[in-house]
């Protein structure tokens, strides 16, 4: 467990974020587990090209939020878990889904807003859900996620399963009462849930030294809940750090908090600028030159002998192949019914009293 | 009269009125250095500096009871919402302290604050975006509600309720900030809370509407007069207080009415506005009041079904048809 002063943290997230860091657990990561890891990255990265391509010619709408850059977070903490686990997310969540297990075509038709999205279409960019492989949403309220994921713990608890809750949140939604609130009672009750911040350091255009006085990694010290820094832009890292939580959590462990350190390469939402006044443009270009977390992880194979240029290329090439077809798919699919609009509102019709109040006949 | 934006009409009304009274300041999530989520407070941290253009954390309900205490102790706070949606995290200080606080102290205190942001649908933004919060607002004694709908209203408006003495929700919408009209130029040029506008005039049927929703209700009206049916178009501007004056009036003419509005149906602005005319107009009416709303579903994401579910024109010169019997 880290516990540190808020310079040494500072300068930690400074260094961290662009020399990868080998130690002892990454090199022993085996061969398969690279290339799954790259394969995981290769897919959610040419997935989220393809959204913004995709929302750049008015196929997809409303907000959306890209995760490029982060795709190491992704890989590196949903990885590790086993399908009956819980993840719960933001509206940054798309290739979350994905890692859970959320098959590419549902989450694409999704931002097409067709019915064979997941939610229908009903959803949209920022509303993935995934139940049947544990993906327990994405949420578009900053904070909103994280009391559900308290109550899913919860079931976990209340049924004594081994399973974990994984619950990614943004560097932002520390400063919601809601987290305050989520952590202390994760704690007193001792609940299988693990509180990762995707902390690429910036909300919409506020650092996070703005709006904080202390470093990430006190903000769950309070509350007696273990916190731990770790590197999201290394994915052999994020793997085999989050891995060891993840298992000590299922082992009983209680909630834990973990900042996973990375860096968001793109604009907040499509229609928000990659830079500005609130980061310049050197940094970007400095990030998406050095911290890459594709390129880290392919340069770390391609020294250690574990990938040629070649076999990446096949990799990747067949990502490509699988973002085509989820486009295609989501192209060709047929637009929701109205009827849907009302088929969820309750889960069932009221035998008595009228529930609907439009007026409106379909 | 200078043509600007609806975004600059606020922004001239923060300006003029931080300019005016030292004790007004605005705080709210990326309004200084970012200038506005949607640019509304372009250019006030330059001009005022940081104690008076504040970016906040993402902590609704905790710069919202900052905004009742510092009140309580003479500053006039202005607090922008990202968006209405976000209002909900904070609307324990809102309903519970900054609307009682003035019986609650037995007048000892009030809480002049203004709670602004954009309210509504944009585009697409799906269920937890797209929401229309005027009745969650409504429905509480000690707080006042306007939603302009064009530039001027937007300036007017927003001016008297820096000035007010009570808490005052100023809902505004995404889909007009880039709306363009006149604007009257002047300090002091301020509309009064609780004076509805009659934004068109007609004899045939009264559309009674507020905020984004009166362009709806004005396109309607020129589709209506092509088939001889004249309407009034009559904007409420302020939903509390309502100038039931003026809507008696209108529908003492028309004996007909439509209420319109965003949002959904069940306890709306149109479920007053029919029960005032149920009380006091009875005997004016030779038709039931209809109401035009949103479909009475979470918005959705989906394009076409997200247009289904919004209010349309077509839905409006529907019911004003039918209230006509043509
Ligand atoms: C309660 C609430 N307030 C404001 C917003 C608008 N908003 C959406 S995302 C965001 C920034 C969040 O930043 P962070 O938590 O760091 O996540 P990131 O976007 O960096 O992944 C804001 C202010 C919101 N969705 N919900
Ligand atoms: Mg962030």
């Amino acid at each position: 467990m880290l516990q540190r002063s808020s310079v040494e943290q500072e300068l930690e997230r400074e260094g961290s974020v662009n020399k990868p860091t080998m130690t002892t657990k990454t090199s022993a990561l085996s061969k398969e587990e690279l290339i799954e890891l790259l394969k995981q990255m290769l897919l959610y990265r040419r997935f989220e090209e393809k959204a913004g391509e995709s929302y750049a010619i008015g196929k997809i709408g409303g907000f959306c939020h890209l995760h490029i850059g982060q795709e190491a977070v992704a890989a590196g903490c949903i990885t590790p878990l086993k399908k009956d686990d819980y993840v719960i997310g933001t509206y940054r969540e798309h290739t979350q889904a994905l890692a859970k297990g959320v098959p590419p075509e549902a989450v694409m038709a999704e931002l097409y807003g067709k019915a064979a999205g997941t939610s229908g279409g009903l959803g949209g960019s920022m509303h993935i859900f995934g139940t049947d492989v544990g993906f327990m949403g994405g949420h578009g309220i900053v904070g909103g996620q994280l009391a559900v994921a308290l109550g899913i713990a919860w079931g976990i608890h209340y049924r004594g399963g081994d399973q974990v809750c994984v619950c990614f949140l943004g560097d932002a939604a520390v400063n919601q009462g809601a987290f305050h609130e989520s952590l202390n009672m994760a704690a007193i009750w001792n609940l299988p849930v693990i509180y990762a911040v995707e902390n690429n350091d910036f909300g919409m255009g506020t650092k996070f030294s703005r709006v904080s006085k202390t470093a990430m990694s006190q903000k769950s010290a309070s509350h007696g809940v273990p916190a731990r820094v770790i590197d999201g832009q290394n994915v052999m890292s994020t793997y085999a750090d989050f891995g060891e939580v993840v298992e000590e959590v299922r082992k009983g462990a209680g909630p834990q908090f973990v900042d996973v350190q990375c860096y968001r390469f793109k604009g907040h939402s499509m229609s928000d600028p990659v830079s500005g006044t609130y980061r310049s443009k050197k940094e970007v270009e400095d990030k998406t030159e050095n911290a890459d977390p594709i390129k880290i992880l392919c340069d770390h194979m391609f020294d250690s002998g574990l990938l040629s240029p070649e076999e990446l290329q096949e990799m990747d090439g067949e990502a490509r192949e699988v973002v085509k077809r989820a486009a295609e798919f989501a192209e060709a699919a047929p637009e929701p019914d109205i009827k849907s609009l009302y088929e969820n509102v309750y889960s069932e019709a009221n035998p008595n009293g009228r529930l609907f109040f439009d007026g409106r006949v379909i | 009269m200078a043509e600007i934006t609806y975004r600059d009409a606020l922004n001239q009304a923060l300006a003029e009125e931080m300019d005016r009274d030292e004790s007004v300041f605005l705080l709210g999530e990326e309004v200084a250095e970012y200038d506005g989520a949607y640019k509304v407070s372009r250019g006030l941290l330059e001009r005022f500096g940081e104690r008076r253009v504040v970016d906040t954390p993402i902590s609704e309900l905790g710069f919202t009871g900052l905004a009742v205490g510092a009140a309580m102790v003479g500053l006039r706070p202005v607090v922008e919402f990202m968006t209405f949606n976000f209002s909900l995290l904070a609307l324990d200080q809102v309903i519970n302290n900054a609307a009682k606080m003035g019986s609650m102290s037995g007048g000892q205190v009030t809480s002049p604050i203004v709670l602004r942001g954009p309210s509504g649908a944009a585009f697409q933004l799906g269920s937890q975006h797209s929401q229309s919060c005027e009745a969650w607002y409504l429905h509480t004694p000690g707080l006042k509600v306007v939603a302009p709908g064009t530039p001027a209203d937007a300036k007017g408006l927003l001016k008297t309720a820096i000035r007010d003495n009570d808490p005052v929700v100023v809902m505004e919408s995404e889909l007009l900030y880039n709306l363009k009209g006149e604007v009257p130029e002047g300090e002091e040029f301020l509309i009064p809370l609780g004076v509805a506008d009659l934004k068109r005039e007609g004899g045939d049927v009264s559309i009674i509407t507020h905020g984004q929703m009166i362009h709806v209700a004005l396109r309607a009206a020129e589709q209506l007069a092509k088939k001889g049916v004249e309407a009034d178009v009559l904007d409420l501007r302020s939903l509390r207080p309502l100038d039931v004056e003026s809507i008696l009036e209108s529908v003492g003419k028309t004996n007909r009415a439509v209420c319109l509005e965003e949002g959904w149906s069940y306890g709306g602005v149109g479920s007053q506005v029919v029960s005032v005319l149920m009380e006091e107009a009875f005997d004016d009416l030779d038709a039931p009041v209809l109401r035009v709303t949103q479909a009475d579903v979470p918005m959705p994401y989906n394009k076409k079904l997200e247009a289904w579910s919004k209010p349309s024109v077509s839905r409006l010169v529907e019911a004003c048809e039918k209230v006509c019997y043509v």
